[in-house]
């Protein structure tokens, strides 16, 4: 329990997608103009790297790496199909995003109407592949671990759109230079913000 | 419909797809596509070098076949059959620099699988390459791609010469003998951080040169 908590905690703030490895930017400069779109597109991220994650970890394990058909019988010991990793992860990732919305669609309108078109844009987001790779490259001991670092992932994306977006609302009123206004002072606002998120680097839990 | 284009190959307009997204159109600084992958490798000059030259590859590749493809695909599921084309196309690359280029390989790590979800491509695909030739595709491909790069190179080059006093590993700031009269390595370039700041320090050099770029309040 507590090396879940701990893996959490680890991919919310230290190794936070946006501010660490930089993915998901476009979703991250583009949806970020006022906080509650920020806010919506925030929420279905969580929800979709808390579900893609721990599906890709399944699959990672139980057909693609080296070794892992062996469950078929002895001789499927040797196969390793790690190189169609990329093209199974983002098939997993359309038809998930596809099946969530269809779930959310049905269950719960509300947040189906008001997540709006974000469901299906976040299939080419690249926090929700990279997490699933980043996933495959740091081997999680079990679907727990993996699972606990989706969402930890989704919170840390979703922390960095809403603040990001706060800012921006505020900064309409100041007198940025010409050349500067918009994107270059978003670029350097993140920049920034990721400094600050840096002081939680070494924190041991 | 006539395969043979009529008009030279190198006619004012197709050079023009391939210029126009080196400064006016730029994928990252104007457009702000493709910002994911872009900075993470650019700690050092050559994975970003090597990182540019793939996505290269790969959009030129990837306008061609959809390009080519564009009347029989169907509407509706023109995104995955994207997507799987991007894909299998990012595998041939990953596959290349594994045997060839282990090491690069390896600092790339997960970069070159994000490759796929890249939105440059995604963003020409359906932008471009799904509605012309291919041949002029292929320009606006390769074009997009290039001006994705050079940002690329031009923030390594700067990363590495102030964070690691280097330049494709060649020690610089050393050869001039500036750490004897006590200069030192900026280590916060190296940080993630940085390449933001830098990123933003670029956009503003090019939008102060190009005006008419400058965005409305």
């Amino acid at each position: 329990m507590e090396g879940l908590v701990n893996i959490f905690v680890r991919s919310v703030f230290i190794d936070n997608m946006v501010f660490a490895y930089f993915l998901g930017m476009c979703s991250y400069l583009a949806v970020s103009r006022t906080v509650s779109t920020a806010n919506g597109l925030g929420i279905a991220v969580i929800f979709v790297l808390g579900i893609t994650v721990p599906v890709n970890y399944l699959i990672e394990n139980y057909f693609l790496s080296a070794g892992a058909l062996s469950w078929l019988g002895a001789g499927f010991a040797n196969v390793d199909l790690s190189f169609l990793s990329f093209i199974m992860f983002i098939a997993v990732i359309a038809s998930m995003v596809q099946l969530v919305e269809m779930t959310v669609e049905k269950f719960a309108p509300a947040l189906y109407s008001s997540l709006g078109i974000f469901l299906p844009l976040i299939a080419v987001n690249c926090a929700i592949l990279g997490g699933s790779l980043f996933m495959q490259e740091r081997e999680y001991a079990n679907i727990a671990e993996a699972a606990s670092f989706g969402l930890g992932s989704g919170v840390g994306f979703y922390l960095a759109i809403v603040g990001i977006a706060a800012i921006r609302e505020k900064i309409r009123y100041s007198n940025v230079p010409g050349p500067l206004r918009g994107l270059g002072i978003t670029f350097i606002v993140t920049g920034l913000m990721g400094i600050a998120f840096m002081s939680f680097m070494g924190i041991k839990l | 419909m006539n395969i043979i284009d009529k008009e030279p190959l190198f006619s004012t307009k197709n050079v023009k797809l391939l210029t126009t997204p080196l400064n006016d159109e730029n994928p990252i600084t104007v457009q702000v596509l493709g910002i994911c992958s872009a900075l993470a490798v650019t700690v050092k000059l050559e994975p970003a070098v090597v990182l540019a030259v793939a996505v290269v590859a790969v959009m030129g590749s990837a306008n061609v076949i959809i390009s080519l493809l564009r009347k029989t695909i169907p509407q509706r599921i023109r995104i995955i059959v994207q997507l799987v084309v991007i894909a299998s196309l990012v595998i041939l690359v990953d596959q290349v620099l594994k045997a060839f280029l282990y090491d690069v390989s390896r600092q790339l790590s997960v970069f070159v699988g994000l490759i796929i979800t890249n939105c440059i491509i995604m963003g020409r695909l359906e932008a471009f390459a799904l509605g012309n030739r291919v041949w002029p595709s292929f320009l606006d491909g390769v074009g997009n791609a290039a001006g994705y790069g050079w940002i690329l190179i031009v923030v390594a080059f700067f990363r590495e010469l102030l964070g690691s006093g280097t330049v494709w590993d060649y020690p610089v700031m050393e050869r001039l003998g500036l750490y004897t009269i006590g200069y030192e390595n900026n280590g916060f370039m190296i940080l993630p951080p940085m390449a933001l700041i830098t990123v933003g320090i670029i956009i503003w050099v090019q939008r102060s040169r190009n005006r008419k770029l400058i965005e409305s309040k």
